[in-house]
């Protein structure tokens, strides 16, 4: 089930109907409280777009509560649900925000572009960005093609697939991959 | 008995280490007066750091204005005497002048105590910080949402850290003496716990033998340390560094008897300073001069 968030409207409805920027921390807190809880509702596997388009300022506080401790919580072994995320609508200056937070904790995501690509940002380490490439551009990859769909690439890739999955980058479905933003 | 602390004519992040050397030996509920009769001009760290002061008496202290017609204008303009004449008994003749329409205030001197006044200060700051670090200091406009951000964790950490409101104001002025430059400051003051108290209050802290102001300066403006135990906290000084490092700005912290400096190139302040007279809360600076365009 694929759900759309528009941040900006989060931040409304939650804080303030005049806010415009995500800054602060108890902003962050509130408007990642409201994510939190329509995900709860959903209950079944989900892929929720978080939509920045609106959003004008976003400060390290309110990135590292919105973003970096949604990615924490939903790619821990206790999540409380099978969630993916894709981010859309970025500035420049969002993605410096996120980009620290990220490198903080260690995480990734999976942004989209305006013209509807998306690639990986944040930690990751080179194979992990190649792979993820690789099962990307095919749009779906069925385990029994994988070992082909990977081959020339350096590593642990079958140990890097189970990575890319818990981080919550890929998805499984039954006998087939699909990485999150591409279309199967 | 009523002790005069004189301010200096030229009242700035330095100079006010003279009002507090007068101001060190005096018990905190002395009576004073802050006589600014001769000061010719304030900046914004000036401003709010005499605001700063008077919430840590324990009597109203006492206030004359400036002499100068022109400073006094300016000052009215900055928002000062709005917030003054609440912590002050002041003295003089105060311009009732409006504190809109100032070009290079940035941002009058506002109160900031709550999330909500962040929103406001950033709401606020984008605007006429889009046109002014354009077209005043050749700063690339993609840089106002940087700017923003530091403003917006600067102030947090008065709201996360100090325990009571504050005060923040910005603006642009001409260092002739000092760069030949235009440059952009944003001041923060506070009377609250200051960087060691709040990091003693984090759980399970333990001290050290060399555990001073200085020590909790280089912890939390260095290291990105907090008294939160959440690994996510502690980021915003170090995307504030991060983003002055990228535009060759400066950011000076003093706390407690401690001030620590993250200065570039062209400036020759130094990296730490301690034994300095005691003051509470946390005193922020930050200067981002303008960018020289080859022609």
């Amino acid at each position: 089930m694929i759900t759309h968030i528009d941040l900006s409207s989060v931040l409304r409805r939650t804080v303030c109907e005049l806010y415009s920027n995500l800054v602060t921390r108890p902003t962050g807190a509130a408007v990642r409280g409201e994510i939190e809880l329509q995900l709860t509702e959903l209950r079944d596997r989900t892929l929720t777009v978080i939509d920045f388009t609106n959003v004008g300022l976003l400060d390290f506080s309110c990135a590292d509560e919105v973003v970096a401790k949604l990615l924490l919580r939903y790619g821990a072994v206790d999540a409380p649900g099978e969630a993916y995320f894709l981010f859309r609508g970025l500035s420049e200056s969002h993605l410096d925000a996120i980009e620290s937070v990220l490198e903080r904790h260690g995480l990734a995501m999976v942004l989209q572009h305006a013209d509807g690509g998306a690639e990986v940002f944040g930690t990751l380490t080179k194979v992990e960005r190649e792979v993820w490439r690789a099962v990307y551009d095919r749009g779906k990859v069925s385990v029994a093609d994988l070992p082909a769909a990977l081959e020339g690439l350096d590593g642990n890739t079958e140990g890097v697939m189970a990575s890319l999955r818990s981080r919550r980058l890929v998805m499984r479905f039954d006998d087939a991959y699909v990485a999150v933003g591409a279309t199967p | 008995m009523t002790t005069v602390i004189n301010v200096p004519p030229s009242l700035d992040e330095a100079s006010f280490e003279q009002v507090l050397e007068q101001l060190a030996p005096l018990p905190g509920d002395e009576k004073i007066l802050v006589d600014a009769r001769h000061t010719r001009w304030a900046s914004p760290y000036g401003l709010t750091a005499l605001l700063t002061l008077a919430q840590t008496r324990g009597d109203r202290p006492g206030f004359t204005v400036p002499e100068t017609d022109d400073t006094g204008t300016y000052w009215a303009r900055t928002g000062f005497f709005k917030y003054a004449e609440d912590l002050f008994e002041l003295h003089g003749s105060v311009p009732r002048t409006r504190t809109t329409g100032e070009s290079s205030v940035l941002l009058e001197i506002t109160p900031v105590s709550g999330s909500a006044d962040v929103h406001d200060v950033v709401d606020r700051i984008q605007q006429k910080a889009q046109a002014i670090l354009a077209t005043e200091l050749n700063i690339d406009n993609k840089v106002t949402m940087g700017f923003a951000m530091t403003l917006s964790e600067v102030c947090q950490n008065i709201v996360e850290h100090a325990g009571r409101g504050g005060w923040v104001a910005v603006q642009t002025y001409r260092w002739q003496k000092r760069l030949g430059r235009r440059v952009v400051v944003i001041a923060v003051c506070d009377a609250g716990l200051g960087f060691r108290q709040s990091l003693e209050s984090a759980p399970g802290w333990r001290t050290s033998d060399r555990w001073d102001d200085a020590m909790a300066l280089e912890e939390a403006v260095i290291r990105g340390v907090s008294r939160f135990r959440d690994p996510g906290r502690g980021q915003g000084l170090a995307g504030v560094r991060k983003f002055l490092g990228r535009w060759d700005g400066k950011l000076s912290v003093r706390s407690g008897t401690s001030r620590i400096a993250i200065t570039p190139s062209w400036d020759e302040d130094v990296p730490l300073t301690e034994r300095l007279p005691r003051f509470a809360g946390s005193q922020v600076q930050i200067t981002i001069p303008e960018r020289i365009v080859a022609r």
